[in-house]
């Protein structure tokens, strides 16, 4: 006798998935921790949301720690807690970004007017009311940098990237060596050395000019080390193909490497430029930082957005430090706005052929 | 009757617009080196005649006496310069950096290679490159305005709780701008390098050997600590040292949050110290031309120091980037 056929629902078992008590269960440890926080900072000397936060990890970390030990013994304990403490760095890094953001788009504005961005600082003192005086000379003064850093580092760090992904030349390892050298020396140091080799004892003084070159110093490394990223995930396939059509290496090259890797070497050159576009020590050296608007690159003292908060910062008074915050503002704005180019125009490895 | 053709001739030699080509790529390639060696070059050359007449003295001596008058002439006291006091300043605050900084970033980075699903951990490391490029006194100023209150409470129940501690004595009760502070803000400043070394390195571990840690029952713990941190040890010290060694040329966040006092402080939370590279920023501004060549030889110490922290971590992390493929 056939046993008879019934129509019974399977559901796939799915062990990963917490079960309905496993959730009921982390619910009311996490009450119980944010209650008992509270509790802490109630009837304790501590105070402040510092004080909550750091409370408050400690003790999930603690009650997530017996919570598994009961249930699972030492070996689920010691994996709940490396889990806790995972999440606890990535939190401790998280939140210095949000407080800097947001003190930066909380602040930024109070300085901001109309003629915060048509207005130059000449007239006017850091300390004056925030309905005078503006930024723009230290806005144009920037551009004029990067500009000129830009035009001399993409291509000494495109080339410096070929050498090592194209020619793989003999120095290749040290040149690769000395490139991260590089991107680790204190911009202090890139100033320093354009005051002592440009400027110093050689009758030339600050310009716009010194200051981009400090400041190429700094992106060469970036550019180079992004470029041969990039370049590195050109297929030999398509140099190969090149070399077989009877092209020079040259021309290989140049028709074929750079056009595929078009994009990605843009994003270099981008995020070389928000490397850069923030740096104050290395102009603090070079450029004399001026108050009225500059368009001569090779003469004369000249202002930028970094150093335009440098000198608010330094000024100190109430209305300064909120110009500060503006000019932090415009600079973060930038930045962000090169952030999302770069991505958008493509990551290193979106590209292919 | 046709003649033959001439054997055409065959040859490996590149053509001329390929060495051209290559000439070219070559100079481009040790432009790195060049820049180097001028830099190291032209602070030496400039700083050679202070480092001369202080001689090793110039690291080691706690004193920074400038005494030439605005006019060139020698002033009463003799000038003697030391940059002893600054550069332990630049220790401990880049020590007090990593020690914050990090067991953060690779906490952090752990959590990225291993915990986060994939599309949080996209978003997040696009965060930690942000993180990198904010600039520095975007640090100083946030330091100064909005973590200082924090880290006052901070190194106040430090001193109450741990005073015994020789470090965490202060003679005066000034929390105010410490190296502790300092050393705070640099460790916000190292943790994303610090985190994006050790992420790519633990990104490298092996799969086979991370499934076979799996397959033997491992928890997730066990995993990572059988098998990521042998095998990305190395990789996160050499991850570190770049930290250590950002922390040591950071300037304008540290002039800027640190309360500058020409003094070796080694009571970590009482608000007076510096470091090499925002005492040359204090004093380049009414330096004379004497002190500036002093400064110049400052400049070239630190430009040495930060260099071999940089080269030696560089070695390390390309070494482990090479083990288990």
């Amino acid at each position: 006798m056939t046993p008879e056929l019934q129509e019974i629902e399977v559901k796939p078992k799915q062990p990963w998935k917490p079960t309905q008590r496993e959730i009921n269960v982390n619910i009311a440890v996490f009450i119980f921790n944010t209650l008992l926080t509270l509790a802490v900072i109630q009837f304790t000397g501590f105070s402040g949301k510092l004080a909550f936060v750091v409370l408050f990890i400690l003790i999930s970390l603690t009650s997530n720690f017996l919570v598994a030990f009961f249930k699972g013994g030492t070996v689920l304990a010691k994996n709940t807690l490396a889990t806790g403490f995972a999440l606890t760095g990535i939190s401790l890094l998280i939140m210095p970004v949000i407080s800097i953001l947001g003190t930066v788009f909380a602040k930024g504005t109070e300085a901001m007017y109309i003629g915060f961005f048509t207005d130059d600082m000449s007239q006017d003192s850091f300390a004056s009311d925030l309905d005078v005086g503006g930024i723009k000379h230290a806005v144009l003064g920037s551009l004029i940098m990067v500009t000129i850093a830009l035009l001399l580092s993409v291509p000494i760090g495109i080339l410096t990237a070929l050498y090592l992904t194209e020619l793989k030349g003999r120095g290749s390892t040290l040149i690769r060596f000395l490139v991260q050298a590089m991107s680790g020396i204190p911009s202090i140091v890139a100033g320093l050395f354009i005051y002592s080799a440009l400027i110093t004892g050689t009758g030339r003084g600050f310009s716009a000019f010194m200051g981009a070159l400090a400041l190429t110093i700094l992106m060469i490394p970036t550019v180079a080390r992004t470029s041969e990223e990039v370049l590195k995930l050109i297929p030999s396939d398509l140099r190969e193909a090149g070399l077989a059509l009877g092209a020079t290496q040259w021309r290989t090259v140049a028709m074929v490497v750079i056009p595929a890797a078009k994009s990605g070497l843009i994003t270099a050159a981008i995020l070389g430029v928000a490397r850069i576009a923030g740096e104050t020590a290395p102009l603090l050296f070079t450029t004399g930082g001026a108050d009225a608007l500059n368009l001569n690159p090779v003469d004369g003292n000249i202002g930028s957005v970094p150093f335009y908060v440098w000198k608010a910062l330094i000024d100190g008074s109430p209305n300064a430090i909120a110009r500060a915050w503006a000019g932090i503002f415009l600079l973060m704005i930038i930045v962000l706005c090169l952030f999302i180019a770069a991505r958008k125009i493509g990551s290193p490895k979106k590209v292919r052929s | 009757m046709r003649p033959i053709p001439e054997a055409r001739v065959l040859t490996n030699k590149p053509r001329f617009s390929d060495r051209v080509f290559r000439g070219i790529v070559t100079l481009g390639g040790f432009t790195s080196l060049v820049i180097l060696g001028l830099i190291s070059l032209f602070l030496l050359y400039r700083g050679f005649s202070v480092l001369r007449s202080e001689g090793f003295s110039f690291i080691t001596d706690y004193e920074w006496v400038s005494s030439i008058n605005s006019d060139g002439t020698e002033g009463e006291v003799a000038s003697t310069y030391g940059v002893g006091a600054m550069l332990a300043g630049t220790i401990v605050t880049a020590i007090i950096a990593l020690l914050i900084g990090g067991p953060v970033a690779v906490l952090a980075a752990l959590y990225l290679a291993f915990y986060a699903p994939i599309r949080t951990r996209k978003f997040l490391v696009s965060v930690v490159d942000l993180m990198a490029a904010f600039p520095s006194i975007l640090f100083g100023l946030w330091g100064l305005n909005v973590l200082m209150d924090q880290g006052i409470y901070v190194a106040e129940l430090l001193n109450r709780y741990l005073g015994w501690i020789p470090i965490f004595q202060v003679p005066v009760p000034v929390f105010l701008r410490s190296p502790f502070i300092a050393g705070l803000v640099l460790a916000i400043m190292i943790i994303p390098i610090v985190t994006s070394v050790a992420r790519e390195i633990f990104a490298q571990t092996p799969l086979d050997r991370i499934q076979a840690a799996y397959a033997l029952g491992a928890t997730r713990w066990a995993m990572i600590k059988a098998v990521a941190i042998p095998y990305g040890y190395s990789g996160v010290v050499g991850g570190a040292m770049l930290g250590l060694g950002r922390a040591m040329g950071e300037t304008v966040a540290v002039f800027t949050v640190l309360n500058i006092v020409y003094r070796a402080n080694f009571d970590i939370l009482l608000g007076a110290g510096g470091n090499l590279a925002s005492h040359i920023i204090l004093k380049f501004g009414e330096a004379s031309s004497e002190e500036i060549k002093a400064l110049m030889a400052a400049g070239f110490v630190l430009f040495l120091l930060t260099l071999a922290v940089n080269l030696l971590a560089d070695f390390i992390v390309a070494r482990t980037g090479k083990r288990g493929k």
